[in-house]
């Protein structure tokens, strides 16, 4: 039996698992919508292109499956970029479709033709332009294996209208061949060897944990790892939930605004475990001032991510989950060896106590006015342990890193690399129709909430229970605090002069809204959000210059962090 | 420092413009790039030079392997290799000056490919260096167009390059 491209498509992603794909029908895709009509994939329409990817990208992060996106070509591919460019700096698998013009109009500049291979590029993992309907299967086949495998990432299908309408016998491959791309997985065991020795000798080991753990779910063996040799755990903006946050060697957040303690343990170890951790410049500061005693050991999937930014005395290259089961096992031969090593850095968890002591995190308290890092701890105090959070960027995002307790791998999905504003609401509607049961936070702030607000109408119309607590303090707070603290306070385009009226716009949605601005309702108005079987709009007025802090400046070392706002 | 590297890739849509595009996007400099097809017609094969310090090559080299359409990525710079130019010159030749012309061609082994009465186009081949030679020497008898094709190399010894 012949199928059609469209019909291919969707037989194709069947095969590949994929129960949901978040879109926007048009007319280059017109003919894959007819299909979808008849289809058992699950579609759900959001408000923008946008969405649809950040959607489909927090549906990923929350499963670990293959986040899909449909979108039609021209206006529709564009708007997909910034949610593309989001899920390949913070590594998430997607698959995203686009519809193009018929081939014969490929570079004619024919109605809503934009060349959306040429502009994401540099933002996909690879991308695919369809031009003769045999390719499809197997295009569709490896897309998703490189997607998923390796570093993961997002890749692009471009498919053209007439593509879709023919039609040939269908056989999907099963197998994928491709002689550009052979992800390593087991790491060189001689190499973990090596790790092991020098972790077994360090007296001062600290382990810097980035997303590459979240995403190759080596949230286990790291806690095991931890808590057999006793080693102080940091981890960066995209590993918040690989390791518990009230675990008793957990040290938060290191980098800009990280705790004191994990960025003076960085600056004073004489081993730094990197796990799948890139050496951002948000988490280093100056680079010739980060972890200038330490020796450095890096396991990470991505060879070119290895002496990038830092020179280091040992790379590993493999899967995380692999590698570190590996050096698991290796550890586990030699139980005299880790008792000494326990007792040899007794000192330095001390030392580490001590600047816990000296400056644990905290903010200073209110009862007049609303603090937000006491809303991020109510949140974190009254939501259920599998909780899953989102956010936008800005100031809410740093503290709800700094102040929300973390429990279970894959719940805190943030916009790490590329920073981008919009995207917590989209991506907790994705992770709420992956997880219909379990509790959605998306903790936003009242400049990112309206870049991606029309996404309240999604929510209702699937009766998608995500809780959204804005923290409004009327400005562009993260700018503001740069303003305040390196321009002189010279409050340039920060201040959101018009007030909002949010408890009015989720009910024009027909969503739920509450307001306060009283310290005493930060509580009542957190249950009672939690107790509405639907979307809930919290906002949270809270007060307007709160900074950030530790921060530290830029140029600076991380050990030279402002205490005090 | 100079460094060139043989590039094989997948002989496929937009192939080129990634390559173009890691360089551009990541401020690594090409300083020439020569492309065709290898015997088997799914691979094709780049010559691509370039500069920088061992930390930068080192980027370059990895982010190269990371395409998925290529194939496999050698830096020719620790390696025995041959290395071939191709130029084109058409240099101005009139009466006085067409004898000097044909002097400078047969000391470089290059070859007259066109002829008119005001001038004549030169193949020359050889190393990027012979060529600059050829050029300094040719300058003051007037060049009207050079065409560089950039350099192809090979390594020395019976062991080929394969994907």
């Amino acid at each position: 039996m012949k199928l059609t491209g469209s019909q291919i498509l969707l037989e194709s992603l069947r095969l590949e698992g994929v129960e949901t794909v978040f879109g926007y029908p048009g007319g280059a895709v017109i003919n894959i919508y007819d299909d979808l009509y008849d289809s058992p994939i699950k579609h759900i329409l959001t408000r923008h292109e946008q969405a649809a990817v950040h959607a489909a990208d927090g549906y990923a992060r929350t499963t670990g499956e293959v986040g899909v996106v449909i979108a039609t070509s021209g206006p529709g591919a564009t708007n997909t970029v910034t949610g593309i460019a989001t899920a390949y700096m913070d590594s998430i698998p997607m698959v995203i479709i686009t519809g193009q013009v018929p081939t014969a109009l490929i570079g004619n500049d024919a109605f809503q033709e934009a060349d959306i291979c040429g502009i994401t590029r540099p933002c996909t993992k690879h991308n695919f332009l369809v031009q003769d309907l045999r390719d499809l299967p197997r295009m569709i086949k490896e897309a998703f294996f490189i997607a998923r495998t390796g570093r993961p990432g997002p890749v692009l299908i471009d498919l053209p209208k007439d593509i879709q309408v023919a039609s040939m016998k269908f056989n999907y491959p099963e197998t994928v061949k491709m002689r550009g791309y052979k992800p390593t997985i087991d790491g060189d065991e001689r190499q973990i060897g090596k790790a092991a020795q020098m972790i077994l000798k360090a007296k001062r080991p600290v382990l810097y944990v980035g997303g590459g753990a979240s995403l190759a779910n080596a949230d286990q063996e790291l806690l095991k790892l931890a808590e057999l040799l006793q080693v102080p755990v940091t981890t960066t903006l995209m590993a918040m939930a690989a390791f518990p946050g009230e675990h008793p060697l957990s040290l938060g957040m290191l980098g800009m605004h990280g705790t004191y303690f994990a960025n003076m343990a960085v600056t004073e170890c004489d081993l730094l475990v990197a796990i799948g951790a890139r050496f951002d410049d948000r988490v280093t500061g100056r680079i010739d001032a980060f972890a200038k005693k330490a020796k450095i050991i890096q396991f990470d999937i991505d060879p070119s991510s290895i002496h990038k930014i830092i020179r280091v005395d040992l790379p590993v290259v493999g899967d995380l989950e692999s590698v570190l089961t590996s050096l698991l096992r290796q550890l586990d031969e030699k139980p005299q060896d880790i008792s000494i090593q326990i007792e040899q850095t007794s000192a330095w968890r001390k030392e580490i106590s001590g600047w816990k002591a000296k400056h644990p995190m905290g903010y200073q308290a209110s009862k007049s006015v609303i603090k937000p890092q006491y809303v991020i701890e109510k949140l974190s105090e009254l939501s259920n342990r599998d909780a899953i959070i989102t956010t936008e960027v800005g100031q809410h995002q740093m503290w709800a890193a700094q102040f929300f307790k973390f429990r279970q791998a894959r719940t805190f999905l943030t916009s790490g690399g590329l920073g981008t504003m919009g995207y917590g609401l989209p991506a907790a509607l994705g992770a709420q129709v992956a997880f219909p049961d379990r509790q959605v936070i998306d903790i936003s702030g009242d400049g990112s909430f309206q870049m991606n607000s029309q996404e309240l109408a999604t929510l209702v119309q699937y009766r998608l229970p995500v809780k959204i607590a804005i923290l409004n303090n009327n400005f562009l707070g993260m700018v503001r605090q740069w303003q305040q603290l390196f321009f002189d306070k010279r409050y340039s385009q920060t201040c959101m002069e018009l007030p909002i009226d949010f408890v009015k716009l989720a009910e024009a949605y027909g969503a739920t809204g509450l307001s306060t601005d009283k310290v005493d309702d930060v509580e009542t108005v957190i249950k009672k959000a939690f107790e509405v079987d639907g979307p809930v709009l919290m906002e949270f007025k809270v007060s307007r210059e709160e900074n950030v802090i530790p921060m530290v400046p830029a140029g600076k070392g991380i050990h030279e962090m402002v205490l005090a706002s | 420092m100079k460094h060139t590297i043989s590039v094989l890739v997948e002989n496929e849509f937009g192939v080129l413009a990634r390559v173009a595009g890691l360089f551009s996007g990541r401020g690594f400099n090409i300083e020439s790039l020569s492309v065709a097809p290898t015997l088997e017609p799914d691979t094709s094969r780049m010559t691509i030079v370039t500069r920088g310090d061992d930390r930068i090559l080192e980027q370059i080299t990895k982010q190269l392997n990371k395409v998925i359409s290529i194939i496999k990525v050698v830096d020719f710079t620790d390696e025995e290799y041959v290395e071939r130019e191709l130029a084109l010159v058409k240099v101005t030749a009139e009466s006085d000056s067409r004898a000097e012309v044909l002097r400078i061609v047969d000391i470089f082994r290059a070859k007259v490919v066109d002829v008119t009465p005001k001038s004549y186009t030169i193949e020359i081949t050889g190393a990027p260096g012979k060529i600059d030679a050829a050029l300094v020497l040719l300058t003051p008898l007037g060049i009207k167009e050079v065409v560089r094709s950039g350099p192809v190399v090979i390594g020395r010894g019976s062991k080929g390059v394969s994907n």
